[in-house]
């Protein structure tokens, strides 16, 4: 053995206690720092599956148009200022068109016509506001995953039959619907259809729930007084919903329509999911950095208690380099058997919660073994290590053995 | 008779807490195979000029050769290596790793010269242990030996790389006169047998008398030599 790797190793075992303390700090650091980041990944995980289920990685639909000066006079102001909404209807003109336009791009999946229109729903005396989602059954289905959120029913039905359709759990409680009913749909044209109850959903957030159904495309078309070519969005999947974000640019200027991605139609919960970032990132980084903390100090005490041996050791030629191993070795051992502890401590944890049921949107704990996150834990915890054992090795090697041996 | 050591012209000031000239033009050389002793009141510079030969000390101005090699102005790397080779140390106080058995202990700087295997380095351990009569001890810990036992056993970890030289700071200051006698006895045979030399930093007249030369200090100046 090394003769510096052998003296860090005698200070290590001739001090069990401290060098133990050390160790259960970058341990419970080690372990804190993965499980949380790893909780973060099954966060974003569980809340993006929930978010997909009613918003489409992309959406294409007409914007509101401003209204333009009417003389337009490049030199100085406008002549007639009069900026409003211009009324115009809402529909994507010529939609075959525009959809084998956006699907022209290469990371475009699936896109599918929608149309929305919100409308009462009435059963007898009982009427209700809602909204209806005018869709092909099939393609919905891919989009949202609305099979795994049915409940009562069968979301295939649904395209069987052109007069059904599928309705949110608090609908069908409101209304006390159950399958094979019949509800009737006022839209706010002044149009009346009954429909048939084939499929019930819940998709734990009871807004949705309380409001949302699905019908066919054309029956949608016809609450609304429409022909077959109203559309009014287009539902647009791709391969990388992470960025689907970095598409919408690409596939504004090929359809000529506003394109909007997931992350900005949901602005605010974005905003929260950044927070939940930061906040979880800045507690984990913490944690490690506090057990670093612990290295230092451990190790600062161990020279200051070893000045005497240091100086003899340079004195009989070891050199200030050996000095840092010497004290390197011990930090870095320490952290070693941290971070490996750690990462124990942290499959140890994650295999126990992940089988914890918590319920509601979140179902089970939502957390799983993230190779990432423990390979960076582990990157993280030996860079913290190093620097921690670095700056009192440099100390160290620093001690001017004359000063000792004059004491 | 060749020369081991020599210093040329050496001077050195303390700053802290006021200016203090220390040592004043300092010149002098050690043959090998000599028992030199240093003597003088306390405060005259004694240690101060030995740290320097050790090389340990590099803040000063002159020159100091080392078997016949200019040192003065080496890097602390290769100063570290001059010592590890050449110089062996033995203080007042016995500075032992008090974990390690007296073996490990006085087997440490040959197994940073790296120049024999372990097993070798541990049958020279041995052998040096033997000399100073504490072959029984060798694998207790340091810290379980008597003081005179410690000492000597840092005796024979100066030893352990026949080194050219070995320089002592008061080595029997905190030692008994039975101790004291047997590292008399020991340095003085390794002068003769062995051609080593031996610079012994010292307050004790009886001993200082019996070396082959001894200098004498005052205020940071040799004074005397005597024979
Ligand atoms: N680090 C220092 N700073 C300032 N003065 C010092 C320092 N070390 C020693 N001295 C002074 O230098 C002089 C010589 O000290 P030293 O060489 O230890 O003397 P000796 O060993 O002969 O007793 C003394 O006056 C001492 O006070
Ligand atoms: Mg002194």
């Amino acid at each position: 053995m090394n003769i510096n790797v052998d003296i860090a190793s005698t200070y290590l075992f001739s001090n069990k206690k401290l060098t133990m303390v050390a160790v259960m700090g970058v341990l419970l650091g080690m372990s804190i720092y993965i499980f949380m980041n790893s909780l973060l990944v099954g966060f974003d995980r569980t809340s993006n599956v929930s978010i997909f289920k009613s918003t489409p990685h992309i959406r294409i639909y007409k914007d509101d148009e401003i209204s333009k000066p009417l003389l337009e006079n490049k030199a100085s102001k406008s002549i007639i200022i009069n900026p409003k909404v211009v009324p115009s209807s809402n529909t994507i003109i010529n939609y075959k068109d525009v959809m084998s336009l956006a699907r022209k791009h290469e990371e475009v999946t699936l896109v599918t016509p929608q149309v929305t229109a919100t409308v009462f729903f009435n059963t007898g005396k009982i009427q209700i506001p809602g909204m209806i989602v005018g869709v092909v059954p099939d393609e919905a289905d891919i989009m949202f995953n609305i099979s795994s959120t049915i409940i009562e029913g069968s979301f295939k039905d649904l395209k069987k039959d052109i007069n059904s359709i599928a309705i949110g759990s608090g609908v069908a409680e409101k209304l006390s619907l159950y399958i094979g009913d019949n509800i009737s749909v006022s839209s706010a044209k002044g149009v009346i259809r009954n429909l048939k109850v084939v499929a019930i959903f819940k998709t734990n957030n009871s807004a949705v729930d309380k409001s949302k159904t699905y019908i066919h495309l054309s029956t949608a078309q016809q609450l609304q007084k429409e022909n077959n070519v109203y559309v009014t969005d287009l539902n647009v999947a791709v391969k990388k919903p992470e960025k689907a974000d970095e598409y919408t640019a690409d596939l504004s200027q090929f359809t000529g329509y506003k394109a909007e991605g997931w992350k900005q139609a949901n602005e605010a919960l974005m905003a929260a999911f950044r927070m939940r970032k930061i906040v979880i990132t800045f507690v984990s980084y913490t944690i490690l950095i506090v057990a670093g903390f612990g290295i230092y100090n451990i190790l600062n005490m161990t020279v200051s208690q070893k000045i005497n041996d240091i100086a003899i050791l340079k004195a009989m030629g070891f050199k200030g380099k050996d000095v840092i191993r010497i004290f390197l070795t011990q930090a870095m051992s320490i952290g070693v058997m941290g971070v490996v502890g750690g990462m124990l401590a942290a499959a140890t944890l994650i295999t126990i919660l992940r089988k914890v049921y918590i319920g509601g949107d979140i179902g089970y704990f939502p957390i799983d073994y993230e190779l990432s996150k423990f390979i960076q834990g582990v990157v993280v915890g030996l860079v913290i290590t190093f620097f921690a054992g670095y700056l009192p090795a440099k100390k160290a090697a620093g001690v001017d053995p004359v000063s000792i041996f004059r004491k | 008779m060749a020369t081991i050591v020599e210093t040329k012209n050496i001077n050195k000031y303390f700053y802290d807490p006021v200016e203090f000239h220390v040592l004043k033009n300092v010149s002098f050389a050690v043959s090998r195979g000599e028992f030199l002793s240093m003597i003088g009141k306390s405060g005259s510079g004694k240690s101060t000029l030995l740290y320097i030969l050790s090389t340990m000390d590099t803040d000063y101005t002159g020159e100091l050769y080392i078997d016949n090699e200019l040192v003065t102005g080496f890097d602390l790397d290769k100063l570290a290596m001059i010592r590890n080779e050449k110089i062996g140390f033995v203080f007042q106080f016995h500075y032992l790793l008090p974990e390690f058995t007296c073996l490990k202990n006085v087997m440490l700087p040959a197994l940073k010269f790296k120049k024999l295997s372990t097993k070798e380095i541990e049958q020279k351990a041995y052998q040096k242990l033997e000399l100073l009569g504490l072959a029984d001890q060798a694998l207790k810990t340091a810290n379980k030996l008597s003081g005179g036992q410690q000492q000597r056993v840092a005796i024979a970890r100066a030893l352990i790389n026949d080194p050219a030289i070995i320089m002592c700071d008061e080595p029997t200051g905190n030692l008994d006169s039975k101790n004291t006698k047997i590292v008399f006895d020991t340095f003085k045979e390794l002068t003769v047998n062995m051609n080593q030399t031996i610079i012994a930093v010292t307050h004790d007249e009886e001993f200082a008398k019996n070396t082959d030369r001894t200098i004498e200090m005052m205020d940071g100046m040799i004074i005397k030599h005597t024979s």
